[in-house]
């Protein structure tokens, strides 16, 4: 079986809106063993875990917990980046309905190994039942002591606060986010300062991904070293994928790093609904590569990934079948950012209306050679000149498709009549 | 120090320096857009990307600081690509008429993109047009011409702390504008031109006047005079090409004349009288109890910003009329009795560094007849700099010529109202003189100063030690009228200049205005006070003649009909 | 509530500006924030109106004019667009009689689009004001939307 259900264990297992459920299944007794070990321990842990961000970026959880640890700040922050905004994502979703005491025990044992003072959950404005429970269970585990003042009897205060998004996906990025809850439009800053200096309210400020939140009580009770066994060398561990499209069994999936993204399609999400051909599969959401069906042996795992040229490690598949255009779909992704963009800097602000003109160039077979070129140049400038993630990830599937499915270009360049 | 390679050259220069600053240090200018030295870094633009070896992206030079060890490349051919697309994104959203623009030849972006040699552009135009905001007298805002680069959001946010501006909106459809989205208005906007200062493009420009005083001149019934600014004098050649801080009043003198005005003034005139009306007004105050402290009242902006924002301390301002205003009154009352001339042919032009004027003016308490306005119309700095080209007049080669009288004797203290403490410095010595009964042995005083933002002095007026503050930009205004409002104010006057540096760093002004440029203009302005025979406004005997002949004393009955004025609670309810 | 009450809920800082306009754009029947409204909450927190313009003209939840007491959005994304066998918005379209961005003559319906609702996985989906509905078929959505035009 190559599900493992580590970080899922509980989904469906208990009523999530029961403390006690969660403390009988193992519910907080990490939390438990963490407030006995010392502060550097348990970012030692961490680390030998080789723990990475679980939000899409894939950045090693311990170096950012150290930075925040070594400031020296009265007030430091933690957030929980529950912003999924990226579409095919809804693992973070399903993690904060079925099992939100897992987040906030992680989000605790955190903010105990790096003194952080204050935490908040950004939650996306949609997700109107995952912020109900967040609200109602940490409601219930400040009265169990798990929260609060001298948490456990120990010299440990912590408060986690449930923000509100309004409609926006570039505050998913990190100094967008903090500007959200500043009460600003999400706009990011110029870096450096890096929020771990100067973050929220200009204190130091750690923010991560519910999903790598969520799996720092598994790293506590099994052990770094153990957790790090996991997986693969550069990507160790377990990962929710968020499985969609057209498969027949769509849903939220536990693996280890290192399965075969066709594993996943037809071992856990069986196969194709229809029995169809898959034509182009989507890796990460909007901001991840297209890549053909003869790639689906390609393994899940960062460094994998890297070779894309993007971070896409927030696990979304989405599958499509051969009744799909690539322009079509490739105009919808163009659509989203153009849409999302916060409007700051140029090449973001003004090139994505371009990439979509030129792609309606390919969708209506008007296009020409010069406007293959224009449209990688100018994908590539967005990617390489923007000021964040947003810009910096959104061409990615336009880059990838010209690599993998250069054909389907060169047909609509050379066959205008069959439009 | 911090060692690093820029284009295979070693440098060295001092930690937490940008890449940008480190670059230019040694003589490698990297082309930039939304920078603007003394405004925040944005890192909007993205023209200033630059390669640094080991990074996978490009980043801005504006933001990266150096680091040991860095390798950089500011010019390789994923760079030069990078800055050529982005400049080109900005011209397919922005109306590319460049010829019929009012910033044509003097435009930021005109010249990045022909510096890096765009000569088409592979992105079709996607700007769609819409109105133009042209509803107040002051200011022109264009929308089809914004870039987003967010300098004059910045001024008005983080310099003025007016909050008038903002960006609406995200993405592409993302708009710089008023609050509410509606036309800039006198609600919210002091029109201090600060925006138009900053704008590298021609989104946010002064409303053009030039076409009046050209059809005024032209009209034979017509008698037209001028009356020129403190800080014009110092300023004015950079239009024309000119190093910075050069004087060239005699110059503009000539050049005035050339243009065809009937008479040339001098505007330092009504600066000495302000100086008379105003002290007398504040020893006025301080011996009868009046309200102190006493607030300069010669900025419009600064009058529009207390109207709005402070209606509360209004009776704290003086309630003499800024220089050009008197200047105005006086024009078509007594010089046109003088001259023998109906007042309605009579036709004021006032050159200012200053936007805000061109609001003053049209001001309905600013008319002695209750009709006309008493200054018809304001020309900015950049609009005589216009009108100077437009006649093809050889400015460098005009001889240097006299103001005309009676208002032509000035004193150095109405030349340094140009500067942010002249005013001050100009009323202290008047002020200590009359309340001492003896001479003032040093007339600088040095610590009213420079560009710190509030400063201070204490002054000896018949044995007690007064103290009088000065702050510029209305961010620091709001200090001291909080100061105030709470009951907290230590101080008997205040000066407050809307614009930063003074009128010489006024929104109407040459464009490139930076703390260096103010430093300069604000020390060519001492420099004319310096020069001057007479340094103070009382023994100014144009001045004097005036209260003689005309005017009787100051604060008097023709004084308070002339020269003085009230204000209006404007807060929005 | 009126808004005056709502804001005293509120403590007088200005990070609180998000969460005011939602709770109350929430309220209003036809969930906007006017012009008066922009004005009370600037004054309130003490930020700048300009401010509160440009927060609420960036995220999309918000509306400075008037909308139906429903707001429908449909998603116009990959997933959604893969895993649907029926064109949602077309269908919604043809119900209510409106083109997507307008708003029934009645008040009722506001049509919009969303960005990935983040339920891809019972895809197709749509939102009308806090609630998300998914496995959307053609019966489904007329049924639907007979139940919002009856009872609420």
């Amino acid at each position: 079986m190559i599900e493992m259900k580590l970080v899922s264990k509980r989904f469906g297992k208990i009523n999530p809106l029961s403390i006690e459920e969660y403390i009988k299944f193992d519910g907080y007794k990490n939390l438990v063993n963490a407030l006995s070990m010392e502060k550097t321990e348990i970012i030692e842990e961490v680390q030998h875990a080789y723990l990475r961000g679980r939000g899409g970026a894939g950045f090693p959880a311990a170096i950012k917990m150290m930075a925040l640890a070594k400031e020296t700040s009265e007030d430091k922050y933690i957030i929980c980046n529950a912003d999924e905004g990226e579409p095919g994502n809804f693992k973070d979703r399903y993690l904060m309905e079925n099992d939100p005491h897992q987040i906030l025990e992680g989000m605790i044992i955190s903010a105990y190994a790096t003194g952080a003072t204050k935490g908040f959950i950004y939650v996306r404005g949609e997700y109107q039942k995952s912020m109900s429970l967040l609200k109602w269970s940490i409601d219930e585990a400040k009265k169990k002591g798990y929260l609060g003042k001298n948490i456990l009897g120990k010299k440990f205060n912590f408060d986690i606060e449930v923000r509100s998004g309004a409609g926006s996906y570039v505050c998913g990025e990190e100094f967008a986010l903090i500007e959200s809850i500043e009460g600003n439009p999400g706009r990011t800053r110029v870096k450096p300062p890096f929020p771990t200096t100067k973050g929220l309210y200009g204190k130091p400020t750690l923010i991560n991904n519910v999903e790598t939140l969520a799996t720092i009580p598994l790293i506590i009770e099994m052990g770094g070293k153990e957790f790090a066994k996991i997986g693969t060398p550069s990507s160790t561990g377990t990962k929710l994928i968020s499985l969609s499209g057209n498969v027949k069994n769509k849903g939220v999936y536990e693996i280890p790093f290192g399965v075969p993204i066709r594993d996943v399609i037809y071992k856990l999400g069986g196969g194709i609904e229809n029995d169809r051909k898959i034509k182009m599969v989507q890796l990460g959401g909007a901001c991840g590569p297209i890549i053909p069906e003869y790639m689906l042996d390609m393994i899940i795992d960062f460094e994998r990934f890297e070779e894309f040229d993007s971070k896409t490690g927030a696990g979304a598949i989405i599958v499509m079948d051969e009744r799909f255009d690539l322009f079509d779909i490739l105009l919808k992704i163009v659509r989203f950012f153009e849409h999302e963009s916060c409007g700051k800097c140029t090449p973001c602000r003004e090139g994505h209306i371009q990439l979509a003109n030129l792609v309606i160039k390919f969708i209506e077979r008007k296009a020409t050679v010069k406007d293959m070129v224009s449209l990688e140049s100018l994908a590539r400038v967005i990617h390489q000149a923007s000021l964040c993630g947003l810009g910096q990830t959104s061409p990615t599937a336009i880059i990838s498709s010209l690599k993998y499915f250069r054909d389907d270009y060169l047909d609509r360049i050379e066959h205008p009549e069959k439009a | 120090m911090v060692n690093l390679v820029i284009n295979n050259a070693k440098v060295s220069v001092e930690e937490n320096t940008s890449i940008l600053q480190a670059a230019k240090q040694y003589n490698m200018d990297i082309p930039t857009l939304c920078y603007y030295e003394d405004l925040n870094i944005k890192s909007d633009c993205r023209v200033c990307v630059i390669e640094v070896q080991g990074k996978k992206g490009l980043v801005s030079a504006c933001s990266t600081p150096v680091a040991e060890g860095m390798v950089v490349y500011t010019n390789s051919p994923r760079v030069l690509n990078a800055r050529k697309t982005i400049v080109e994104l900005i011209l397919s959203n922005h109306d590319t008429n460049c010829t019929t623009c009012v910033k044509n030849m003097k435009c930021e972006l005109q010249t990045l993109a022909r510096n890096l040699g765009i000569d088409e552009n592979r992105f079709p135009s996607v700007f769609e047009r819409c109105d133009i905001d042209e509803n107040n007298p002051a200011i022109v805002r264009n929308p089809n011409l914004c870039i987003k680069c967010g300098r004059c959001v910045d001024v008005c946010k983080n310099v003025q702390g007016t909050n008038v501006l903002a960006t609406m909106g995200r993405g592409h459809t993302m708009q710089v504008a008023p609050v509410f989205n509606e036309d800039l208005n006198e609600d919210f906007c002091t029109f201090c031109g600060q925006c138009a200062s900053v704008c590298p493009v021609g989104a946010i420009t002064e409303k053009d006047n030039t076409d009046q005083v050209w059809n005024a001149i032209m009209d034979s019934e017509k008698h037209v005079i001028v009356q020129v600014a403190p800080a014009v004098r110092v300023s004015l050649g950079e239009e024309i090409d000119q190093v910075v801080g050069n004087i060239v009043t005699g110059k503009i003198v000539s050049a005035m004349r050339l243009l065809g005005f009937d008479r040339v003034f001098d505007t330092d005139f009504t600066a000495d009288l302000t100086i008379i009306e105003e002290g007398n007004e504040l020893i006025h105050r301080v011996t009868t109890g009046g309200v102190l402290p006493m607030m300069t009242s010669c900025c419009p902006g600064w009058i529009s910003y207390a109207e709005t924002r402070y209606p509360d301390i209004l009776d704290h301002l003086s309630s003499c009329k800024s220089p050009q205003q008197m200047f105005g009154a006086l024009a078509k009352s007594y010089y046109a009795e003088k001259m023998n001339l109906d007042p309605k042919h009579v036709f004021v032009v006032s050159i200012m560094p200053c936007t805000a004027k061109k609001y003053e003016a049209q001001r309905e308490e600013m008319s002695v007849n209750g009709v006309d306005p008493d200054v018809d119309v304001v020309l900015t700095t950049r609009e005589l700099g216009k009108m100077i080209k437009q006649m093809g007049i050889n400015f460098n080669g005009l001889e240097e010529q006299d103001f005309d009288n009676p208002f032509g004797i000035t004193s150095g203290a109405g030349a340094i109202f140009g500067a942010t403490g002249g005013v001050m410095e100009a009323a202290i010595r008047t002020v200590y003189e009359v309340v001492n009964k003896k001479p003032l042995e040093n007339l600088d005083f040095k610590d009213l100063r420079g560009l710190e933002g509030i400063k201070e002095a204490e002054v000896d007026l018949g044995g007690t030690m007064v103290k009088v503050a000065v702050a510029h930009t209305l961010a620091n205004a709001k200090v001291l009228c909080d100061q105030i409002r709470d009951g907290k104010s230590p101080y008997a006057f205040i000066e407050i200049m809307t614009c930063p540096g003074g009128c010489i760093g006024g929104g109407g002004q040459p464009y490139g205005t930076t703390n260096k440029v103010r430093q300069e203009r604000i020390n060519s302005t001492y420099r004319v006070d310096a020069n001057m025979k007479i340094r103070k406004s009382h023994e100014n005997p144009q001045v004097t003649a005036l209260y003689e002949d005309y005017l009787e004393k100051p604060l008097g009955k023709k004084s308070h009909h002339l020269l003085h004025t009230h204000y209006h609670d404007r807060k929005r309810k | 509530m009126l808004l005056k009450e709502l804001l005293q809920k509120y403590p007088k800082k200005e990070d609180q500006l998000i969460e005011i306009l939602l709770e109350y754009q929430n309220e209003k029947i036809d969930h906007y924030i006017s012009k008066e409204e922009i004005t009370e909450v600037s004054k309130y927190l003490d930020v700048p109106e300009s401010k509160v313009c440009s927060v609420l003209s960036f995220y999309t939840f918000f509306s400075d004019k008037p909308r139906g007491k429903h707001i429908i959005q449909v998603c116009k994304d990959v997933p959604c667009y893969v895993s649907s066998n029926i064109d949602v918005l077309k269908i919604i379209e043809k119900e209510l009689g409106i083109r997507i961005n307008e708003t029934t003559p009645n008040q009722q319906f506001t049509l919009e689009f969303t960005s990935c609702l983040g339920c891809c996985e019972a895809a197709p989906a749509m939102r009308i004001n806090d609630k998300i509905y998914t496995h959307l078929t053609a019966d489904k959505i007329k049924a639907i939307l007979s139940e919002y035009k009856v009872y609420m």
